[in-house]
């Protein structure tokens, strides 16, 4: 069995706005990577992938607090940490992270080089300029930048060349797990699938032990993730491999994102897109019952009252649901039936 | 279909060039363009390949350095305020990022009550204006109620889109561009989006053309495809015959690069 880079157990975390409201963004959520596996996190916005995203780092702060529940590096519980060790020793060098919109990160007056240089006067002070440099440009090398960025400005590159910097600048301390949050969103299908190559490259060549990939684009995700987390509302509502996810899933509201999916494939045009009606809740009082009960097709009075907790099935599958999978199943079959009426 | 009625837009030689010199870059090359009436187009590209140029350039919104758009089988003209309010009571367009479309300083009712006045509705009772409004709110599942007193900025990107749709819905326009309307907001959303414009698309009998990087989008919705790549059109023709058999090489590669479902996904190929 492998070895388990990050397990999360029952973590919760709130944000407080300046009127002292608490608004639960991430809910109780447990999840485990595996060494040399990535986990795909989908959902809408608002429903708190980001969010889970920075609270997975352990560095909190204002408006983000951490309420309960663990986070365990490769046996390290970092949970409850003081914000500013885990910068200096997790940071880089344990868990990466690269935001949305990564590529406006990068400081429009320095050199790329020099970006690489601050990483390491925080997490290794004692190197050389000369030792930087040669490590810089092997890195690059390695994951096949052309080596000339590392003297220009950030402003000189175009959008994908900025984003793989960015990931390239990420991984230099050899992190355990990286954590991508939306990485190509802004990128168009050639920059995207240069930026998912690279991803995939540094989980092969070792400079990164395992993913946590994080977007709303449904092909991208079950393309380049092993096992995907359905999202809702804060919660997890579904957890499985990438293909029962995208093509047996069992929550409703999976059910309906994947209704959601376009690619260029024939076929496409006979299906008709399955929007979900209405908006997610708001999380500063959330429902008592099912969270998605307000937008589900197969609501009962019992939903809105009873919450449900992570149901376990075989084959390493959980959904949190009130129906079992066999009425679950039973009510999708009978649906499209009476869409081919 | 399309040789039986004139081109509702059409332009020949359309050419843009940006810069002098060394720092010469020519967006738009040479486009020969004709869209039919009640068509639905799509024009797929790369970033920069000058879709958004294109638009621009139909919309009015720049003026072209060479070539002629001919808007119901005239020739266009814009030269004056006058003719181009006249020009765009016909052509409107939805863009890419709903956060910067809206003026900020205009409440949601100040906007829409001047598409009912664009609309030659400025002698309408007070009433009517009301009942016009809350028609197009329902029709995008926004609650007028709600959006009185408020600004654009206070919506969320999915609902910024959604009223941008209710102003198309007030106008009626001839013609619809809609540049990237669904980049900025997640897949679910999408779908929503796209099933508002259909059916807008369904009552008003209007030209809509999708301006997209996505190619599955441009599949869905689309009878026709334009593929461009450096400012001018490689391939085009019936949207299932360029997206499932492409012959440009260029096509090709593009369709390749998307992440699809039932096929493997070649990473090998960048």
């Amino acid at each position: 069995m492998a070895e388990v880079m990050l397990e999360v157990r029952e973590l919760s975390t709130k944000y407080v706005t300046r009127f002292q409201e608490s608004v639960y963004a991430v809910d109780h959520v447990s999840l485990k990577v595996e060494e040399g596996k990535s986990l795909g996190i989908a959902g809408e916005s608002g429903c708190g992938k980001s969010t889970l995203a920075l609270s997975l780092m352990g560095y909190y702060f204002a408006p983000l607090h951490y309420m309960s529940g663990e986070i365990i590096i490769d046996g390290r519980n970092i949970s409850g940490m003081n914000p500013d060790d885990v910068r200096k020793s997790i940071l880089g060098s344990e868990i990466a992270y690269i935001p949305q919109s990564a590529m406006n990160a990068l400081n429009p007056t320095q050199k790329v080089i020099n970006i690489i240089k601050d990483v390491f006067q925080a997490h290794d002070p004692y190197k050389t300029k000369q030792e930087i440099h040669e490590y810089a440009r092997d890195c690059f090398e390695c994951l096949g930048l052309p080596v000339e960025v590392l003297q220009k400005y950030p402003v000189e590159l175009s959008g994908g060349m900025k984003q793989r910097t960015v990931i390239a600048v990420s991984v230099l301390l050899y992190p355990k797990v990286l954590i991508a949050d939306e990485p190509s969103s802004a990128l168009d299908v050639t920059s995207q699938k240069m930026v998912i190559k690279m991803l995939k490259k540094l989980m092969e060549d070792g400079f990164i032990k395992s993913m946590i990939f994080i977007t709303h684009e449904l092909p991208l995700l079950y393309n380049v993730t092993d096992d995907i987390m359905v999202m809702y509302a804060g919660q997890i509502v579904e957890k499985a491999t990438a293909k029962e996810a995208v093509f047996d899933p069992l929550h409703p509201y999976s059910k309906g994102l994947m209704g959601s999916i376009i690619v260029p494939e024939s076929g496409l045009r006979d299906v008709k897109l399955a929007a979900i009606p209405g908006v997610p809740p708001n999380l500063k009082n959330p429902p008592t019952g099912c969270r998605f009960a307000e937008r589900c097709k197969f609501v009962i009075p019992e939903c809105r009252v009873t919450s449900v907790g992570l149901k376990e099935i075989e084959g390493d599958r959980s959904y949190r649901c009130i129906f079992s999978e066999k009425e679950l199943r039973e009510a999708y079959l009978k649906e499209a039936y009476q869409y081919a009426r | 279909m399309l040789d039986e009625k004139p081109p509702c837009l059409s332009t020949r030689g359309l050419t843009k060039v940006f810069g002098l010199g060394n720092q010469r870059c020519v967006a738009v090359d040479h486009v020969d363009l004709d869209l039919g009436e009640t068509e639905v187009v799509s024009i797929v590209g790369e970033s920069g390949s000058g879709k958004t140029t294109l638009a621009k350039l139909l919309l009015g919104l720049i003026n072209p350095t060479e070539g002629e758009v001919y808007f119901q089988g005239k020739k266009r003209d814009i030269r004056t305020q006058k003719k181009k309010r006249e020009y765009w009571r016909n052509i409107q367009a939805i863009f890419q990022d709903p956060y910067t479309s809206f003026n900020i300083f205009n409440k949601i009712d100040a906007v829409l009550l001047d598409c009912i006045h664009m609309r030659g509705g400025r002698k309408l009772p007070q009433a009517r204006k009301v009942e016009l409004m809350k028609e197009a709110c329902s029709f995008v599942n926004l609650k007028f109620e709600e959006l009185t007193n408020k600004y654009p900025f206070e919506l969320s990107g999915g609902q910024m889109q959604r009223l941008m749709i209710a102003r198309i819905f007030l106008l009626k326009p001839k013609i619809l561009f809609a540049d990237e309307p669904t980049s900025m907001i997640d897949a679910c959303c999408r779908a929503t989006i796209l099933d508002m414009l259909m059916q807008l698309r369904r009552e008003t009998n209007m030209t809509l053309i999708f301006i997209t990087h996505d190619i599955g989008l441009a599949y869905y919705v689309s009878d026709s495809v334009y593929i461009m790549k450096q400012g001018k059109f490689v391939e085009s023709g019936c949207a299932d015959d360029v997206i499932l058999h492409p012959r440009e090489t260029y096509t090709q590669r593009l369709i390749n690069d998307v992440p699809k479902m039932h096929e493997a996904w070649d990473l090998s190929t960048v």
